[in-house]
């Protein structure tokens, strides 16, 4: 009874406490912070979150690793009036989709975000990465192919052209690819005589279309279709494809990490953005923190250090110089970088109105012709 | 032996038997109870009131059971047809084109592309205009980008009259005048008053002006009331959208302002002089859009939008059957976009082998566990039962291990020299792996209600069968068989329903030829986000379901499925 009474006195008390710093300062002193889970959330959580509540006592961080699914959610949360997120992590193609359904909050990039050291204005320190007005760019990363160094036919060179996948006869055996229309047929038209700078023009048709799908159609038989980005590197890592396309981080830790004889291949990459969204019709008091965090964490000493535990490139350029070495194995990380100029020799960048367009014609022929 | 007390009339006085046998006698009118009343209506009223407090009992069950489940699953599949979004986000249009004929391949008429203007401007400053070009784009590809630069580009049709106005006159770029010209001078004295507290005295037209200027009074009046309501500023500080100022054009090039004598007179005038002046520069709304995509000039996009303003559509359920709305009407996709009628086909057929092959692998260990003496039963029980509490996902994960090129069982096989290296077996990522992951996480559910109901089926009929003389097999097939059957049924029910809306295995060892309709479900709902479409395909899941349960009860029975004893 006595003991209970004190619980009362004292959560009752906390819970004042806490009610008066949050009022004094108008900010809440919880965030929910949604984002793709494993090594990507932890070099988040050891890059941004834990500096910023040794900064701020009292203020504590709650993951939820939801991304992959934080469109629909989002959009149920809105419905149902209740928004239990503050600050989520989602892809650029994503974050477009939700400014479009008004679910993210459009944000003065300049006045929201730090400057960079030598003052340069937010806007200008991430150029042409802001997508969309409610997109806060935090990394560069890329789509990419790794294969099995020891499964490479003896006399041949390993593979260092996009085309090899498609290249049974030099290189055989089985392809992971994503389970998805995008990259694939970019890939597929540009290995069939299609010249970089007209595959859009060409995917846009019916012809075009089917010329990437006939394309596609000389692998199907070779290929193992993903949807998670941990599958390539599992396959990779039991032997189980010769060649698989993922993101590049992720091939970094079976590389580096795990140590697998697997070697990247980064003829046509597909560069991709990363980054936050603030979810719109967020209380005030919620508000306020997660606009202090953002400051912080997308600051440019903030970006660069994420570089410490995972090989995407920071979006801010003024981090780029600032990249150092890994925090755990020691070893630079900039020529792991897919934006080193080595590495980006030839590049795609994700069109992001191509396919806010032609996602769901082009997806519903993809699938049927995945189902035949 | 007959007792006295109910012994035909020989008491007399309303008991039960009486009563009916008056009413007998009488011949004519309704039987009546004890105390006089329709012997009908007391028995209704007894049953009313114990059927009243069965169903309070049930109540909170009921409620619950309503509210968070019958009630979200009902809303869900109510996005199949709905369809307001065209209707609320471009009201004028849609009635603009009450009389567009769909079919003819032509462009609308001129006040289609006006009305459009004035929509798509107020979607775009309400910022619907995005979403609703991303449900037009499941129907045509390319109306989300078109709405979207649309949203910004019909800023240029106002700006040709804005900047003209503005060269005549700098305070038609001006906050205030534009509030004397349209306001009500009540309103613009509190609007003045109001301290910032509180909220904002709604705006108000002055009398009359609709009458002299009824699109920009229109026009003014959405403006003034959007930045009270969602802006939260005051319409006395802010300058109109461009919107207003080709309202303003189209006002003064049809109406006379001559007779105008209130607030900012010479300013209206003067405009209106300057409109009539042959140097005032105009633009057709149809070239305005032209210029923003040449889209808009394409009946395309106009007979989508026609096809789908209604407020309630039947498209997601046309598309989920592998057709679509077209201007004729209903027509079959082109064949490399049919996709629907084979995956349902495919969901039905690998559903029933897996009940199958459940029936198939189960029957016999609920014979054992049920045959067994207790002690080995329940150490079987659990091992049948431990799977049942392992993760799906572990489960799954397992199977990918085990039936994977690399995998334990072909490299079991390579060293036993049954197969070559070069020639592993291919046994996942297809229908095979599905199939074998799917019986084996389901099997469960068809042991348990089988062994529920063999464990009630008494030793003694069999052991009477064999005293009779019948074989073993007889013995099985005509006398145990059919008894153990209402356990097999129920069993079947389970697996069956329970695997026709799987879809996290299907997704991780189903390859492409062994994924169901659920994971298309599970694409539309959290990728492509066409939850309309996703309801539709739901709905018809739910519905071929339910017929095939309707199916069952006919054909076996309902009443011969037991879960228990």
């Amino acid at each position: 009874m006595k003991l209970s009474k004190t619980l009362l006195a004292t959560s009752a008390l906390t819970v004042a406490a806490a009610g008066a710093y949050a009022a004094g300062h108008g900010m809440a002193d919880s965030m929910t912070l949604v984002s793709w889970g494993g090594a990507y959330q932890s070099s988040q959580q050891k890059a941004y979150v834990e500096p910023y509540i040794a900064m701020n006592d009292g203020v504590s961080a709650t993951w939820d690793e939801s991304s992959a699914e934080a469109v629909a959610k989002l959009r149920a949360m809105n419905e149902a009036g209740n928004i239990t997120w503050d600050l989520v992590d989602v892809v650029a193609a994503d974050a477009i989709r939700l400014c479009d359904e008004g679910l993210a909050l459009e944000v003065d990039h300049d006045e929201l975000l730090a400057a960079a050291p030598d003052g340069t204005d937010a806007s200008d320190d991430f150029g042409d990465l802001i997508v969309s007005d409610c997109f806060i760019p935090q990394i560069v990363y890329s789509t990419t192919f790794g294969y099995r160094t020891d499964m490479v036919p003896e006399g041949v060179e390993p593979p260092s052209d996009i085309c090899s996948v498609f290249d049974l006869e030099t290189y055989p055996g089985k392809r992971a690819l994503e389970k998805r229309p995008i990259n694939n047929m970019e890939w597929a038209l540009l290995c069939d005589g299609v010249a970089k700078e007209d595959v859009y023009d060409v995917l846009e048709t019916d012809e075009g279309q089917d010329q990437a799908l006939a394309k596609l159609d000389t692998i199907k038989d070779e290929v193992i279709w993903w949807s998670a980005g941990a599958d390539t590197p599992q396959l990779l890592a039991d032997g189980e494809i010769f060649m698989g396309s993922t993101y590049n981080g992720r091939l970094f830790s079976v590389i580096e990490e795990q140590d697998q004889p697997v070697g990247m291949m980064w003829d046509a990459q597909v560069f991709d953005l990363d980054g936050w969204i603030i979810p719109a019709g967020l209380p005030e008091d919620r508000l306020a923190r997660v606009k202090d965090f953002v400051r912080f964490a997308t600051d440019t000493q903030r970006l660069a250090d994420q570089a410490k535990y995972i090989s995407y490139g920071p979006a801010r350029a003024s981090s780029a110089p600032l990249v150092s070495t890994h925090a755990d194995l020691g070893i630079e990380m900039a020529p792991h970088m897919p934006t080193d100029p080595n590495n980006a020799a030839n590049t795609f960048l994700y069109n992001y109105e191509f396919w806010a367009d032609y996602r769901d014609d082009i997806d519903a022929k993809f699938q049927a012709w995945l189902a035949q | 032996m007959t007792d006295a007390a109910t012994e035909p009339d020989k008491i007399a006085g309303p008991t039960p038997d009486n009563a009916v046998r008056a009413a007998d006698k009488a011949d004519s009118g309704p039987v009546l109870a004890a105390d006089g009343t329709p012997l009908k209506r007391s028995l209704s009223r007894a049953l009313r009131a114990q059927k009243m407090r069965a169903l309070m009992l049930i109540a909170p069950l009921l409620i619950f059971v309503l509210v968070t489940f019958i009630a979200p699953i009902a809303d869900m599949l109510f996005r199949s047809v709905e369809n307001q979004i065209v209707r609320d986000t471009l009201p004028r249009t849609v009635e603009a084109l009450v009389d567009y004929d769909a079919a003819s391949a032509e462009l609308p008429r001129d006040e289609v592309f006006e009305a459009a203007y004035y929509d798509v401007f107020y979607a775009a400053e309400r910022k619907l205009h995005t979403r609703l070009g991303t449900r037009l784009n499941y129907e045509q590809t390319g109306a989300s980008s078109l709405f979207r630069k649309s949203g910004r580009g019909l800023d240029d049709i106002g700006e040709v009259y804005q900047d003209q106005f503005e060269d005549l006159d700098e305070n038609w770029d001006e906050a205030r005048p534009w509030a004397e010209l349209m306001g009500d001078p009540d309103w613009i004295a509190a609007q003045d008053a109001w301290d910032g507290n509180g909220t904002m005295p709604a705006f108000e037209l002055r009398s009359g002006i609709s009458e002299i200027l009824p699109r920009t009074s229109e026009s003014y009046s959405i403006f003034a009331r959007f930045m009270q309501t969602e802006e939260g500023d005051s319409p006395l500080e802010e300058e109109p959208w461009t919107v207003v100022h080709t309202a303003l054009y189209q006002d003064l090039a049809e109406g006379d302002v001559a007779g105008y004598t209130g607030p900012r007179a010479d300013m209206l005038q003067a405009a209106d002089a300057l409109v009539a002046s042959p140097d005032f520069e105009t633009i057709s709304f149809r070239d305005g859009f032209e210029e923003i995509d040449e889209d808009w000039v394409q009946p395309e996009i106009w007979q989508t939008i026609k096809t789908y303003s209604p407020a309630y559509t039947s498209g997601y359920f046309l598309n989920s059957i592998d057709m679509q709305k077209t201007p004729e009407g209903p027509a079959l996709r082109d064949e490399d976009e049919r996709i629907y009628g084979l995956l349902f086909q495919r969901t039905m057929f690998m559903s029933l082998v897996i009940t199958f092959s459940c029936i198939l692998l189960g029957y016999p260990v609920a014979y054992l566990l049920s045959n067994l003496p207790m002690r080995t039963a329940n150490l079987l029980m659990i091992l049948v039962l431990l799977p049942f509490w392992t993760s799906l996902l572990v489960r799954t994960s397992a199977w990918k291990v085990m039936l994977q090129q690399q995998g334990v069982i072909n490299d079991v096989l390579v060293w036993l020299g049954m197969v070559a290296d070069d020639g592993r077996l291919v046994m996942i990522n297809n229908q095979f792996g599905t199939i074998v992951a799917m019986t084996h996480i389901l099997l469960p559910f068809m042991i348990l209600p089988m062994y529920s109901v063999m464990s009630t089926i008494p030793p003694s009929y069999v052991r009477a069968a064999k005293s009779l003389g019948a074989t073993n097999w007889t013995t099985f097939w005509r006398v145990y068989f059919p008894q153990s059957v209402p356990g097999i049924g129920a069993g079947s029910i389970l697996v069956f329903i329970l695997s026709i809306g799987y879809y996290i295995t299907p997704e991780i060892v189903g390859g492409t030829s062994g994924i169901f309709i659920s994971n298309r479900i599970a694409y539309h709902i959290s990728s492509s986000l066409n939850w309309g479409l996703a309801a539709a395909l739901g709905t018809i899941l739910l519905v071929v379901v339910l017929l095939l349960y309707w199916a069952y009860d006919r054909i076996v029975g309902i009443d011969n499925v037991k879960l228990g004893g």
